[in-house]
């Protein structure tokens, strides 16, 4: 029964559709494009433990034991996060779950603020656990119901993968009315959750055995269905998750192709050999990586002509659009009208004023004397200095690398070898590599450049604020050689003074430039004054 | 069926998805269906960034408009307007400020963008942010553009719009709706006197 329509992005209709099933808690570390998932749920539903978490691994563990306890639990992120949690959430679909756990993982093809393209729906396979892919909005919001019963029935976690054009494309979505959250019911049963190997081999036969009900309930799923098709066709589309949107905008009906679209895996394997022994060859279109296509191949033999990301007739990287669907159904090449010539690129760049201009400016300073070193850099607004006109940095791979990437190459000889990461990226993955080197008393410099909020994503809150000194000191790092300083202008001498002497000295050093974002600095100045006005 | 495939274009931070929310309000209210992709992220700080937005009587499925069949292009910008022609249909029509942001070292030379601009057979170039100011509200220059191509969204009356003004910007008070809709009001006239 629809109660209301609303215009939502799809991140936000994935968040009112956990809230409208009940959820008690949503966990997740921020990363484009899943972090207004969490930010909607924060600002709408305070009756809903909301807090942003360490990492996507504490986050994943926590709504593990929100599942144990007996209530609902969502855990969001980016793609690249699910390589953090992948540890949990792989052992998850072992122990099973108790409350009804969603797993939200973004995807970001085309890599529009990203370091890859990995596709999340590898993962929800190997875990062994059912996956939905929603195509809009709407069933975005729907699916989400949907996705918690599909996890309590089962007793296993459930992953939901989008990618960031869902994410952020916003649709009118008809709502219905809200669930109540679940009660305490905490799990008495310890040998599922005990993961000792007799019990995990238990456990693990278990999930096994739930395969095949998990692939009827695909057979069987509203998601699964074919919306367009004939007697016979020359050519089948099998339109996985937001691909469906591309496959119906270039009407398939008028070009007498047939659809099957896909929203649920396992792959239903039986209704793919059905909907393909009524066409002579199947496109497959989906999002991403060729995991179905792959999958597929296998299901029909080598004999069977199929087309897709691997044989060329779709880009094998990349984001999908309707233009690449239109000329993989058959379409022309078009000739558009206006073709630009004086255009150049504008890549984004350090605001104006922020503190990691800085710190880059002074870092180059003091770098121009020693030509043999090298700076690791991390994941945040600071890679843009990566960029002119700072040049500043000469690694950037996941997050935390810098810390542990800087030790191993002083290990190798390397110096100076310098470590700049940010305060939010410390606290997800830096602070287990700084005690490696202080461990090892590695030759090395980090500078924690701390704006006090994780700014890339938009300035939510971020986890070790005031507790640097402590956990750096608490990690061994030795008092003297762990400076706190202010990157403003005026203060490049004393800044450039501590850089050279702490690269002279032969051990791990810490540098915490330390200034607040200027984005969440004007928005809270902002704040003020309006509260002002009233 | 009446659509229209709409591109908003500028740089990081200059208000196109502001425009974007009035524009999907007035679509709600008006029972139009409307998609509306954005950029947010990293291209945020700066970069350039565009938003695709649809609007139709009939169920919309992609949320990208396909290359060559955009009715229009909205830009805070223009080299961010041209970046996007190649999206226009042949009937299509731009609708731009025509103050450079410089944000970048290699900015093309003024005068032959603007003279490549003026090539494009349907298209309206404004200072916004002058006419902005003159009018007493220089922060809403982004207003007077979606006034200035209120006549072109055509699906959707220029009432429609400013109704959504004053629904989107009512929690600011009533100086912030009236500066609002008057910024619209005088862009939907800066290109009515042309």
């Amino acid at each position: 029964m629809m109660i209301e329509r609303k215009l939502l992005l799809g991140d936000e209709a994935i968040a009112l559709g956990a809230i409208h099933a009940g959820i008690s808690g949503v966990y997740a570390y921020p990363g484009t494009p899943s972090t207004e998932i969490t930010e909607f749920i924060q600002a709408y539903a305070p009756e809903v433990r909301s807090r942003w978490c360490t990492n996507e691994k504490t986050a994943m563990e926590a709504a593990l034991g929100m599942s144990y306890a007996g209530k609902r639990a969502i855990v969001c992120m980016k793609h690249v996060g699910m390589n953090v949690a992948a540890d949990a959430f792989v052992n998850s679909a072992i122990t099973g779950v108790n409350g009804g756990v969603v797993v939200l993982a973004a995807d970001d093809p085309s890599m529009h603020s990203s370091q890859n393209e990995q596709d999340s729906r590898f993962y929800g396979k190997f875990a062994m656990v059912p996956i939905l892919e929603p195509s809009s909005q709407q069933e975005a919001y729907d699916m989400m119901l949907y996705a918690f019963e599909l996890s309590e029935n089962y007793r296993v976690p459930v992953l939901m993968r989008i990618v960031t054009r869902l994410a952020h494309s916003r649709a009118g979505v008809e709502v219905t009315l809200p669930q109540p959250q679940k009660a305490l019911e905490v799990e008495s049963d310890r040998t599922h959750w005990v993961l000792l190997p007799g019990n995990a081999r238990r456990q693990y036969a278990s999930l096994v055995a739930k395969q095949s009900d998990m692939l009827t309930s695909s057979e069987q799923s509203p998601y699964n269905k074919v919306v367009a098709k004939g007697e016979h066709c020359s050519l089948g589309v099998v339109a996985c998750g937001i691909a469906y949107n591309y496959v119906m905008e270039n009407a398939p009906e008028t070009r007498g192709v047939a659809v099957l679209k896909i929203s649920q895996y396992p792959l239903p394997e039986n209704t793919i050999r059905e909907f393909a022994s009524k066409c002579d060859c199947l496109l497959i279109a989906e999002d991403g990586q060729p995991v179905v296509e792959e999958q597929v191949k296998a299901l029909l033999g080598a004999d069977y002509p199929l087309k897709g990301r691997l044989t060329g007739d779709l880009p094998r990287m990349g984001e999908l659009t309707p233009d690449a669907l239109d000329l993989a159904l058959g379409g022309d090449v078009k000739n558009v009208p206006y073709m630009a010539q004086n255009v150049v690129s504008r890549p984004p760049a350090l605001c104006q004023g922020c503190g990691h201009r800085d710190v880059y400016d002074a870092l180059n300073r003091v770098i121009k004397e020693y030509p043999s070193a090298r700076v690791f850099g991390d994941i945040g607004c600071y890679t843009l200095g990566a960029l002119p006109p700072f040049r500043a940095i000469d690694s950037c791979v996941d997050m935390g690398a810098s810390i542990t990437m800087a030790k191993g190459a002083a290990d190798a000889g390397l110096h100076p070898a310098i470590a700049v990461i940010g305060d939010s990226t410390f606290t997800h993955s830096g602070m287990t590599g700084l005690l490696d080197a202080v461990n090892d008393n590695s030759n090395i410099t980090v500078i924690i450049s701390d704006n006090l909020t994780t700014a890339m994503t938009g300035g939510q809150d971020s986890a070790g604020t005031n507790k640097f000194e402590a956990i750096c000191r608490g990690l061994g790092v030795e008092p003297e050689h762990l400076h706190v300083v202010v990157p403003i202008p005026k203060n490049m001498e004393e800044i450039t003074c501590i850089i050279r002497q702490e690269i002279e000295y032969e051990g791990v050093s810490v540098i915490i430039p330390r200034r607040e974002c200027i984005q969440t600095l004007n928005r809270k100045l902002r704040q003020k004054r309006a509260g002002k006005d009233e | 069926m009446s659509k229209k495939d709409i591109i908003l274009a500028g740089v990081g931070g200059q208000g196109i998805l502001t425009i974007a929310t009035i524009i999907g309000n007035a679509a709600a209210a008006a029972g139009v269906n409307l998609k509306q992709a954005e950029v947010h992220g990293m291209s945020q700080r700066g970069g350039d960034v565009q938003s695709n937005l649809r609007l139709s009587t009939e169920p919309i499925y992609s949320d990208l408009i396909q290359n060559g069949s955009a009715d229009l292009i909205i830009s805070m910008e223009p080299m961010e307007a041209l970046r996007y022609v190649s999206c226009l249909n042949n009937c299509g029509w731009v609708v731009s400020s025509s103050v450079p942001y410089k944000n970048i070292p290699n900015y093309p030379d003024e005068q032959i963008l603007k003279e490549e601009i003026n090539t494009l057979p349907r298209v309206v170039t404004l200072d916004i942010e002058q006419i902005a100011k003159d009018g007493g509200t220089p922060k809403s220059a982004n207003v007077v553009l979606l006034g200035m191509a209120a006549r072109y969204i055509e699906i959707l009356s220029t009432q429609e719009l400013r109704d959504a003004i004053e629904r989107v910007f009512a929690a600011k008070g009533k100086k912030v709706v009236d500066d609002n809709l008057r910024a619209f009001d005088m862009g939907l006239e800066a290109v009515t006197e042309e």
